[in-house]
């Protein structure tokens, strides 16, 4: 068990590496990032005094060396935009990101695994297809349409829920419902295919012929172990949002960490931009790795890898 | 001598495997409905100038925000009404179906050849080969997808063309995943083994008999990329980081209906709706032709 924990920590830092690395990369090629500081129509001397202020006239294994070094001590920088530490203005915003995370996978797997469980439990029946049938419209659903749709609904025709802000819990039960939503199809279809899978094997018969109430074979003995992937699942669904949260929090006004990545993406504010990517990459990589090893914890056979 | 003859029946001829495959596809409500609605907005997006007499980018002052014919004060010259700048809002609606469906398919085909590479290499070689294109996976898994391709698509400055660059780029890894386990499967097959003694090149191997057997899997996981790469354009366009205006993207008809939420909802639910049911035309027909080339995972 240690070396493998070993060897997937290692993995996981080595990915993150390499994300940084092509992020970085990547960014540093698609603009100058002096002439994204000073402006289109800054002379040529103002951005060459800036590219040495920023030290961008170096090469750029060397700046990333720099940023690398500062980014494990926890220093992300400044923001040429806001003119603050990138590190404040991510701890300023990480709150509401976080909480509309969290809220958002809750929403997702309260609805995604009862749907899974009825599904399985009356396969090729009505409630089955109107569960899969949810789950295609939660696939094919954009989701700030959705956003757009739910504010139109709620707010303007039925005046329930305020369309945008951060006041109280109301503000995010609609980004909460279409942030979640994303995450609910794979969320039931997992469930749906682990029940019907551990409710044709043996040990499944066995408690039916004990004489098991339904309740309990059903929850206790089938869902106890079709549940296991679905956590995993889960987490990596987690991460994802952060992603989804650039879109949806545009749409609801919500100030978290997505609308601080489009502004600074708006305003060509790489620094900001770099390390709230890495921000994102990082919580994927950890949560991939933490549901890697519980699932290694729990089967010895995935040990061997 | 009587007895043998009776003895050597003439099988029946086996149907050939592309007109099973024909057979299953006429009988899978999924692939039908999805293909049908597919089909049907290809030609709409292909013949757009034969359906509207109207230029998706000629402006009217003075036929402003008219709703569609089914409203109140709506009229049959602008059947789906104009927008805030009094453009026709079917004819945007139409050529809006090119953008979106030239997106998803270049973009597909893009990230198919890249993760079809990648795949077909690490299932047949293993090894090294397979541990660093499986890596490379799992860092492509851990970019943020939709940040990433914002962030470089407003740096390098939106058009179509980069859109298409930077989600091919972005999209490749299902590709990889999938065609690696199934040419992982057919790798110690007989008939690989036999042309590899035969003594052909391994280039061939790859193109003439392993290639054509990751086909299914290739065009399956094409349909569902192109979906969610319609998805993103749209996304991306709604933030205003993407194609550019005028360009009729669906995304940014949204953005711009945005504005007039509260009292000309329908500038919204048309683009909105038209997006909803290409992707689940796309969907649809992807996870249909997943049960039909797969029949031993039914």
């Amino acid at each position: 068990m240690l070396k493998f924990l070993i060897r997937r920590i290692l993995l996981a830092i080595s990915v993150a590496v390499c994300v940084s690395i092509l992020t970085f990369g990547l960014l540093h090629i698609a603009t100058d990032p002096a002439i994204a500081i000073a402006g289109e129509d800054a002379s040529a001397e103002e951005i060459q005094s800036l590219r040495i202020a920023y030290g961008f006239d170096r090469p750029l294994y060397v700046q990333y060396a720099d940023w690398l070094s500062k980014a494990v001590r926890g220093d992300l920088g400044v923001s040429p935009y806001f003119g603050l530490e990138v590190r404040s203005l991510i701890a300023d915003r990480l709150p509401i990101t976080i909480k509309l995370g969290s809220l958002s996978i809750i929403f997702a797997l309260v609805l995604g695994i009862p749907l899974g469980v009825i599904a399985a439990i009356y396969p090729n029946t009505l409630i089955d297809r109107l569960s899969l049938s949810v789950a295609v419209f939660g696939q094919a659903i954009p989701n700030f349409w959705f956003g757009l749709l739910l504010i139109y609904v709620m707010s303007v025709q039925l005046r329930l829920l305020p369309a945008s802000g951060t006041e109280g819990i109301q503000s995010f039960i609609m980004p909460m419902i279409v942030l979640g939503t994303n995450a609910v199809p794979a969320i039931m279809r997992l469930t749906r295919t682990g029940m019907l899978e551990v409710l044709g094997s043996d040990y499944i018969r066995t408690a039916w012929a004990k004489g098991m109430l339904p309740r309990q074979v059903y929850v206790k003995h089938a869902l106890r172990n079709a549940v296991v992937p679905v956590v995993s699942v889960a987490a990596i669904q987690a991460a994802h949002m952060l992603g989804g949260s650039i879109v949806v929090e545009a749409v609801f006004a919500l100030h978290g960490l997505g609308s601080l990545a489009y502004e600074s993406i708006l305003r060509s504010d790489i620094p900001t931009m770099q390390a709230i990517i890495i921000l994102f990459s990082s919580f994927f990589i950890i949560f991939s790795a933490l549901s890697d090893i519980a699932n290694a914890y729990i089967d010895p056979r995935i040990r061997i890898l | 001598m009587s007895d043998v003859s009776e003895s050597f029946e003439i099988p029946k001829r086996e149907a050939e495997p592309w007109r099973l495959l024909v057979g299953r596809m006429l009988h899978h409500k999924g692939v039908m409905i999805g293909g049908l609605i597919l089909v049907v907005v290809v030609l709409a997006a292909v013949f757009a100038p034969f359906i509207t007499q109207y230029d998706p980018l000629q402006q009217s002052l003075s036929g402003r925000l008219q709703p569609p014919f089914w409203m109140e004060r709506g009229s049959a010259d602008h059947v789906l009404g104009t927008d805030h700048l009094g453009r026709d809002y079917l004819a945007r609606l139409l050529y809006g179906a090119r953008v979106s469906l030239l997106i998803g398919f270049t973009t597909a085909l893009i990230s198919g050849s890249i993760g079809t590479f990648l795949g077909v290499l690490a299932g047949y070689f293993g090894g090294r080969t397979d541990s660093v294109v499986m890596f490379l996976v799992t860092v492509k898994l851990s970019i943020p997808t939709i940040l990433v391709a914002l962030a470089v698509v407003q740096l390098v400055g939106g058009s179509l063309q980069i859109v298409i660059l930077v989600l091919g780029l972005l999209l490749w890894h299902q590709f990889a995943v999938v065609t690696r386990a199934t040419t992982m499967q057919i790798r110690g097959m007989d008939y690989i083994t036999a042309a590899e003694t035969v003594g052909c090149s391994t280039f061939r191997i790859l193109l003439t008999e392993v290639l054509p057997n990751v086909l299914n899997q290739i065009i399956v996981v094409l349909t569902l990329t192109m979906a969610s790469a319609i998805l993103i354009e749209a996304a991306l366009s709604f933030l205003g980081v993407g194609v550019q205006p005028p360009t009729p993207s669906w995304g940014i008809m949204i953005a711009e209906g945005k504005q007039h939420l509260f009292f000309k909802p329908w500038l919204v639910m048309i683009p909105g709706v038209a997006l909803l049911v290409v992707v689940l035309a796309i969907n649809l027909l992807g996870d249909g032709m997943r049960d039909v080339t797969a029949p031993e995972k039914r």
